[in-house]
């Protein structure tokens, strides 16, 4: 059994790009050292200030700097204690599978299970042949990869044979889930229904990122994940399980904020010399303005999108320095997510889930029983003959790892 | 009797425009060619004109953004959602406006598929009038719509006495009218998928495991 921060009702956190941007009020650029120490000081802080979860996104070309989630998170496991890393999000599309089974796994064991991912398509056109894979796939790679991927971490000896991966048989994906339970997955998506449909089906998290569009377009697939959730059997529409990002720049006296804020805003990468500021903050959730300001508008996410589990923030980009950034997570730690995580209790329908953690899932598949602990036969140097690779199998009875086992 | 909704989009940059002048013409003529139209009889169509230019920061904001903003998601809906589309633009340097193309470009690229389409163009002098067949009506075919072999060209001369005389432009309004009453009538009335439908992008009565192919042994 591993140590777990204890069950929430609702997770809050940071989700970072990775952008390494010109700060427009200075001129400067910092070098990619001087972001990847500056995001772990952030990270860090996430946790001081008493948020739950960091969130790091996945890229492969400049300007962006996290092409290795893992070892970035692995890092950031090591120097907090109660902090869940996750991602936003690793690329299902031009990541092997069989990769991200090993490397999250074994993120999951580096981290106490303080960890999940969030698997998304990528949004870098020349990615996908970078890595061999054709654009016009993306979604039939992101719907095999993912049943790859789930069959991995749930059975110890995989046969496959797919569309796009060369085959595989008599696999065995390294180290086994920790405590033979399969890392918790969110799908995001922010157009797509297919990827709403595949969350629902598997009973995993979905998450939309609410930061680029007016909040119909994400109303309309959580909607549609509830409406499927329910369809596949995993629980009511309001068991289902929902994260949201969001964005904010504070500062104690509103127009402080919106004067601190404009030139980042204007230059910013993704929606810079675009509409002015004043209508983007109007037609997404992006609030820019005081603490009360951003509790009112997070407070009343929940009116449309239902009662949920994980909202993420974005503060930490388009060239915002690393002092101002940290500001911001003081003020969030200090005046606003204390407020929202009262306020979003209140009216919580008892029947809505916690959070899922680690230790919820454990607790949830176990009981209070021992825990699966995989270890290893005397290596044969095969997974073929015998019944398994491992020594503890049969799997208790009920065990989602035991479904893998190979019959003698 | 059955109605059918038409969409104008009129990519003049001046107010009053000679091109919302031409998109109006063919509009009245086509809901005048569909009440007299001897496929299906009496077929009473309405007309929604979008003027490009009242959208003009927006379409260049979705462009910058990825998402329209709301005055501009409602016309677009408007065009995708009609039964037939009176495309008009200026002829800016050999071709449509950049303010039409953008227009174009902002929508979904499916959405126009299998729309019928009548093709209106203005320039200064007849010598443009070529633009329609050879920088229009490829575009339209590269969407999939099925725009009519009638494109509508007018040339300032042909709003005074010194026009065509020989196919003057009301004859011809009237001939690309009629085109395209003849593709509305011949074609059901337009119904607009969900696209958050499991039956739109399953099939009907497909579950995910159809998606999985035999992965999930369905």
């Amino acid at each position: 059994m591993s140590e777990q921060s204890s069950a929430q009702a609702m997770q809050f956190g940071i989700m970072s790009v990775s952008d390494i941007t010109r700060d427009p009020t200075t001129g400067i650029t910092p070098s990619e050292q001087e972001r990847i120490k500056a995001t772990t000081a952030i990270a860090v802080h996430t946790e001081e200030v008493g948020l739950d979860v960091f969130a790091i996104g996945e890229h492969h070309n400049p300007p962006f700097w996290s092409s290795s989630p893992t070892t970035f998170l692995a890092a950031l496991a090591a120097q907090t204690e109660r902090l869940i890393v996750s991602t936003s999000t690793t690329l299902i599309t031009t990541n092997d599978p069989v990769r991200i089974a090993e490397e999250y796994a074994m993120l999951q064991h580096v981290s106490d299970g303080r960890m999940d991912l969030m698997l998304g398509r990528g949004n870098t056109g020349p990615v996908y042949p970078w890595f061999g894979q054709d654009i016009r796939q993306g979604l039939p790679l992101a719907i095999e990869n993912y049943a790859l991927l789930h069959k991995l971490w749930r059975e110890d000896v995989v046969d496959w044979e797919g569309k796009f991966r060369t085959p595989l048989q008599g696999f065995t994906s390294t180290p086994r889930p920790l405590d033979g339970i399969a890392p918790f997955v969110w799908h995001g998506s922010i157009r797509t229904p297919e990827i709403a449909e595949q969350a629902a089906y598997y009973g995993d998290g979905f998450f939309a990122n609410n930061i680029f569009w007016p909040k119909e377009h994400y109303q309309r697939l959580i909607e549609l994940y509830r409406q499927r959730f329910e369809h596949y059997g995993h629980g009511t529409r309001e068991q289902a399980i929902v994260g949201l990002g969001g964005q904010v720049f504070m500062a104690a006296k509103s127009q402080d904020a919106v004067n601190q804020f404009r030139p980042y805003f204007d230059n910013a990468p993704v929606y810079g010399h675009g509409p002015s500021m004043e209508d983007f903050t109007e037609m997404t959730p992006l609030t820019v303005g005081s603490p009360q300001q951003v509790i009112d508008r997070y407070a009343a996410m929940r009116e449309h999108y239902g009662d949920y589990q994980r909202q993420l923030f974005l503060i930490d980009h388009a060239g915002l320095p690393l002092k101002t950034v940290l500001e911001q997570l003081d003020i969030l730690g200090s005046e606003v997510v204390p407020v929202l995580r009262k306020e979003l209790a209140k009216d919580r329908p008892a029947a809505v889930p916690d959070a899922p953690t680690h230790a919820s899932r454990v607790k949830a598949e176990y009981g209070d029983g021992p825990t699966r602990q995989a270890r290893p036969g005397a290596n044969r140097g095969d997974n073929l003959t015998g019944d398994s690779p491992y020594q503890d199998t049969p799997a208790p009875a009920g065990a989602a790892f035991g479904l893998g086992r190979k019959e003698a | 009797m059955t109605t059918r909704r038409i969409a104008v989009v009129a990519a003049g940059l001046s107010n009053p425009s000679s091109t919302r002048m031409l998109a109006d013409r063919l509009a009245a003529e086509t809901v005048k060619a569909l009440g007299e139209h001897d496929i299906e009889a009496d077929i009473e169509a309405t007309v929604d004109v979008i003027e490009l230019r009242d959208y003009a920061h927006d379409i260049t904001n979705n462009m910058l953004t990825g998402f329209a903003p709301p005055a501009l998601e409602t016309a677009i809906n408007t065009v995708v959602s009609a039964d037939a589309l009176i495309a008009v633009t200026p002829i800016f340097s050999t071709s449509y406006s950049g303010l039409f193309k953008s227009f174009i470009d902002v929508l979904d690229p499916d959405a126009l598929t299998g729309k019928p389409v009548l093709i209106g163009a203005n320039a200064g002098t007849a010598r443009h009038s070529l633009a329609i067949d050879y920088a229009i009506r490829p575009l339209f075919a590269y969407l999939h719509a099925e725009a009519v072999s009638t494109g509508v060209f007018a040339a300032s001369s042909d709003w005074g006495g010194s026009g065509d005389d020989v196919a003057p432009l009301a004859k011809r309004v009237e001939k690309g009218a009629r085109e395209l009453a003849d593709a509305i009538a011949r074609r059901e009335v337009t119904a607009v998928a969900d696209p958050y439908d499991p039956a739109t992008y399953l099939g009907e009565g497909r579950s995910f495991g159809h998606m999985l192919g035999g992965l999930a042994g369905e």
